[in-house]
This record gives structure tokens, C-alpha cells and sequence, in this order.
């Protein structure tokens, strides 16, 4: 199977590989999928509490060129986006963008988890510790 | 010597033709056209003879005392085919009970599976943790009603090659056929179907620089006299086991090819051998939780598989690709989407059978390619590492096991 060049492209040159400390407060970190079935993403995003503005997003992944592509393109599209947002990105975006072939499609959908997951653990430190905000209530 | 790019170190999915084994061919496409059951003509006996002088270096290569005891066919595929519902479908009566392994190749488990839904029970003996299949365990699961055992010679993915002998051994002792599926085996180490008591023997000749499109069946006449129920209806060529024209210019590649392997073997073998090892020390030097896959002693000459702990196969492939062809038990590089059952099989975690990696070597690999994929697959995986968040938390210290990982 030849890969898209845009799948080349983020193996290659990956975007915002890294990590930002778990408990940093402004930051979500979504960890999903499993080392048995051969696909592990961890997407973090760093949000600006004022604006609610994903002002950084890195990622790490295990798994194959589309999976490492998919989570790469989902760290590019969440900067600078509201969270609300954020959550509206779809795998099949991702999907079109990268020109992904049905088998890969897990691959995607790997990331639209991974996205979900990082907001829903963004959203639960807040919903935990609000005195972090600094927009108050 | 410059390295030439792409490299190839993927011979065990198939090997290119040897130069000698074209040349032997051509003829045979064009002048010498003849079929090789015309039993009246020049141009039918000319095929005929060609064929049969395969035929002969074919029987020598495996020790078979007679060249008609070799069966051509269409390859390993058909030739396991051939040998496990030949057998099965002829000694019915006997009994309906099989003997095989958990990591023969795709055609010899899929053909199993097939035979248990037409009514025969078949017992999938483990491997140890090596690769090497028990004897003991094979003793254990023959029954009154075992009929056939099949083990493969050599492994396709880790090259383990199996104890035969002692395998041929206790089939004779029970009165069981025994069939080996020799395709990784025939041509790169030593075979002898009489002294390893050996019954049906399946092998083909892209595996060892011989063209594509051609296998062969070795079924004993004597000692006992093997019988077959053809798959195929027709015109009961091959002594009645596979009826079809011969393709005859490759019946005479094959021939060829197997006649070059066998003058070549112990050579060849003693040079691939020294190349893997030194590309095995570039990689396990240079990479910690690189993890060898099969037993380090009893393994053909070109084989190498290594998992790479941290890293997915197909995204290791994905770095080489350009430069280098290899192969991987990935799932994501599998036709059905499921990691190395061989692997899986070894007992090694899920996670390691999709980062397992295999490198094999053929007659017209260099030492220089070895280096550079040696260098370059160190480079990969250091690279992919950084990547990995199994990599990330492994370093902080955690235990991937205790994570509860949410699967999709």
C-alpha cells in the first residue's frame, strides 16, 4: 500500500511531538487506545483560562505512519481553537485530509478520541479545582 | 562498493530468479515448446526429458531415492494443499485425527481449518518459547485415530527450524504420514526425506531463486507407498496427484534453481549466517529492548526477527521503506489486520508481535547493505522512541501493564 504524501509528510516531519507536565492545570492530556492492538496516542492541549483558547497541543504516538499522521494534523487544527471547537473536529476530517484508505480509518478515529479525551480531562480539572480559573464565576 | 538502493532483505517472501536458472528457461518458452505428456513426438519426449532432469535435481536436493517421487505443482500453497486434503481425504478410513502446529504458515493452518469443518479433528500443538516445537507435545496428541502429522521444517517469520528427525521418528514408529512444509528450508540447509523420515514434503522454487508460479510435492512411493486423492480432475498427470500441463520452462527454472542451491549450500549458508549475525550485533548492540524472536542456535542461515519494544512495525517499515525492504508481524502490514500469530504464539506480549521486525537475506546481499540497514534501523527506532508515549512513561517508570488501557 503506497501512503498519501501528507501521511509522508507528518511521519517525516511530525508536528508538536513532545509533552507538557500532566498536572500542569491549563493543560488536558487524553491518552488513548492500547498497546495490544497496536495503537497508543497521547494528545495534550494547553489552554489559555482567560479566553479558553488552545494556545499549544503535543502529541506522542505508537503506531503506524497513519496513526502517527493523524494524531501529528490533529496537534496542528486544535491551536488556536476555543475548546468548543476543538470538539467539533471529526475524524473524518482527518480522514479526507490525509487521504487515509478505509483500513486506516481506526486510525482517525483514534484521534477524534484522543481530542475528546483531552478536553473531557481538561474539563474535569476544572470542574474539580475551579479556584485555577482565573475567570472566576 | 557503493550500495545500490533499494536493498532487499525480504527473502523469505521471495527470492529473484539467479541469472542461471533464466538462461536454463528461455529455451523452453520458445524452441523446445513441447508438452510434456505428447508421448508420440520429438518436441513431447524433449519437454518430458527436461522436466524429468528436474525433476532429479529436485529429488537430490531433498534425498529422495527416486526423481518420480517428485510432484509438480503450482507452489507451496497448492503443495500443502495437495498433502494435507490428499492424505486426509485418503485415509479417511483410517482414521480422521491431525497433527500440527500453531505456527505453520497461512496455507497449512487455513487448509486444517477447512478439513475440521468437513468432519476431521485436528490438534494445534504450541511452541515454546524459542520456537521450537516439543516432540513430546507432539507424542501427547497423536491418538489411534491420528492419520497425518504436519510440522514445518523452518518457520517463515523467526526461521526456527524444527527437530524433523525426531519428529520422523515418532510418525514412523506410530505408522502416521508425516508432512513438513520445507518452502523456508528447501535449497538453505540440509535435507534428507529418507534419513529424517520424512513422507510428503512441500517446498517451491521462488524461495529459492527460481521463478514464481512453481512448487513441488515430495510423495514417498515406498515405505510406505504415500497415496494422495488428487485436488484436481483431469488428465492424471503426475502419477495421478495433479493433473495439468506442466509448465514446463518452470519445471526446468526450478530444477536448475534447486541444483545451483544444493552446490552452493554450505557456502552460502556459512556467508548469509556471518552477515546476519553481524547485522544482528549492529541492532541489539545499539538498541536496548530489542528482543530476538526464535532460538538463536536452531535458525536458518538469512533469518533475523527482532521486536522493538515501544515502537509499532509498520511505522518501523514506514522509515526504512524508501531505502530497504523488510517485513513486519504488525497487524496494520497483515492482509487480515491481526498481529503475528508466530509471535502472538512465542508468548511474547500483543505489543511485541506488532513490533516485530524481519530482515532475511538472500544469495545477492552485500556486507555493505547489512551495515547500512544495520545503521538505519538503529536510527529508525531511536527516532520512533521519541515518539512513543509507551516509550515516555516506560522511562518515567510506570508499568504499562498496570495502565487500564481503553481499547477501541
Amino acid at each position: 500500500m503506497a501512503y498519501s504524501e501528507k501521511v509522508v509528510d507528518h511521519y517525516n516531519n511530525p508536528r508538536n511531538v513532545g509533552s507538557f507536565g500532566k498536572e500542569v492545570a491549563n493543560v488536558g492530556t487524553g491518552l488513548v487506545g492500547a498497546p495490544e492492538c497496536g495503537d497508543v496516542m497521547k494528545l495534550q492541549i494547553k489552554v489559555n483560562p482567560s479566553t479558553g483558547v488552545i494556545e499549544d497541543a503535543k502529541f506522542k504516538t505508537f503506531g503506524c505512519g497513519s496513526a502517527i499522521a493523524s494524531s501529528s494534523l490533529a496537534t496542528e487544527w486544535l491551536k488556536g481553537k476555543t475548546l468548543d471547537d476543538a470538539a467539533k473536529i471529526r475524524n473524518t476530517e482527518i480522514v479526507n485530509e490525509l487521504k487515509l484508505p478505509p483500513v486506516k480509518i481506526h486510525c482517525s478515529v483514534l484521534a477524534e478520541d484522543a481530542i475528546k479525551a483531552a478536553l473531557a480531562d481538561y474539563k474535569a480539572k476544572h470542574a474539580a479545582a475551579p479556584a485555577v480559573t482565573e475567570t472566576g464565576r | 562498493m557503493a550500495v545500490k538502493f533499494p536493498i532487499f532483505l525480504d527473502a523469505q517472501s521471495t527470492t529473484p530468479c539467479d541469472p542461471r536458472v533464466v538462461e536454463a528457461m528461455l529455451p523452453y518458452f520458445t524452441e523446445k515448446f513441447g508438452h510434456p505428456a505428447s508421448r508420440n513426438h520429438p518436441f513431447g519426449w524433449e519437454a518430458e526429458g527436461a522436466c524429468d532432469a528436474a525433476r532429479a535435481h529436485i529429488a537430490r536436493l531433498v534425498g529422495a531415492r527416486d526423481p518420480k517421487e517428485i510432484v509438480f505443482t503450482s507452489g507451496g500453497t497448492e503443495s500443502i494443499n495437495l498433502a494435507l486434503k490428499g492424505a486426509a481425504e485418503m485415509y479417511r478410513e483410517k482414521g480422521t485425527h491431525i497433527v500440527t502446529t500453531v505456527i505453520e504458515q497461512r496455507a497449512g493452518i487455513d487448509t486444517c481449518k477447512r478439513l475440521e469443518r468437513q468432519g476431521f479433528q485436528v490438534t494445534y500443538v504450541p511452541v515454546q518459547a524459542n520456537g521450537l516445537v516439543d516432540v513430546d507435545e507432539i507424542r501427547k496428541a497423536v491418538t489411534d485415530k491420528t492419520i497425518l502429522i504436519s510440522v514445518m521444517f523452518a518457520n517463515n517469520e523467526i526461521g526456527t527450524i524444527q527437530d524433523v528427525s525426531a519428529i520422523g521418528k515418532l510418525a514412523k514408529d506410530k505408522g502416521i504420514i508425516f508432512h513438513t512444509d520445507a518452502t523456508q528450508a528447501a535449497g538453505k540447509i540440509p535435507i534428507d526425506v529418507e534419513a529424517m523420515g520424512i513422507d510428503l514434503l512441500s517446498c517451491t522454487a521462488h524461495l529459492m531463486y527460481g521463478p514464481k508460479g512453481v512448487g513441488a510435492l515430495y510423495v514417498r512411493r515406498k515405505g510406505p507407498r504415500v497415496r494422495l486423492a488428487a485436488l484436481l480432475d483431469g488428465g492424471g498427470h503426475e502419477r495421478g496427484m495433479r493433473s495439468g500441463t506442466l509448465p514446463v520452462p518452470l519445471c526446468v527454472g526450478f530444477g536448475q534453481a534447486a541444483a545451483i542451491c544444493q552446490e552452493v549450500m554450505t557456502s552460502e549458508g556459512q556467508r548469509l549466517s556471518k552477515l546476519r549475525d553481524r547485522l544482528q550485533d549492529a541492532i541489539l548492540s545499539n538498541v536496548e529492548e530489542a528482543f530476538l524472536n526464535g532460538d538463536i542456535d536452531r535458525r536458518l542461515p538469512h533469518n533475523l526477527n527482532v521486536s522493538f519494544a515501544y515502537v509499532e512495525g509498520e511505522s518501523v517499515l514506514m522509515g526504512l521503506n524508501k531505502e530497504t525492504a523488510l517485513s513486519s508481524g504488525s497487524a496494520c502490514t497483515s492482509a487480515t489486520l491481526e498481529p503475528s500469530y508466530v509471535i502472538a504464539a512465542l508468548g511474547a506480549s500483543a505489543e511485541l508481535a506488532h513490533s516485530s521486525i524481519r530482515f532475511s537475506l538472500h544469495r545477492f546481499t552485500t556486507e555493505e547493505e547489512v551495515d547500512w540497514v544495520g545503521r538505519r534501523t538503529v536510527e529508525v527506532i531511536k527516532r520512533l522512541r521519541e515518539m512513543s508515549p509507551l516509550y515516555e512513561l516506560a522511562k518515567e517508570g510506570v508499568d504499562l501493564k498496570s495502565i487500564q488501557w481503553k481499547a477501541e
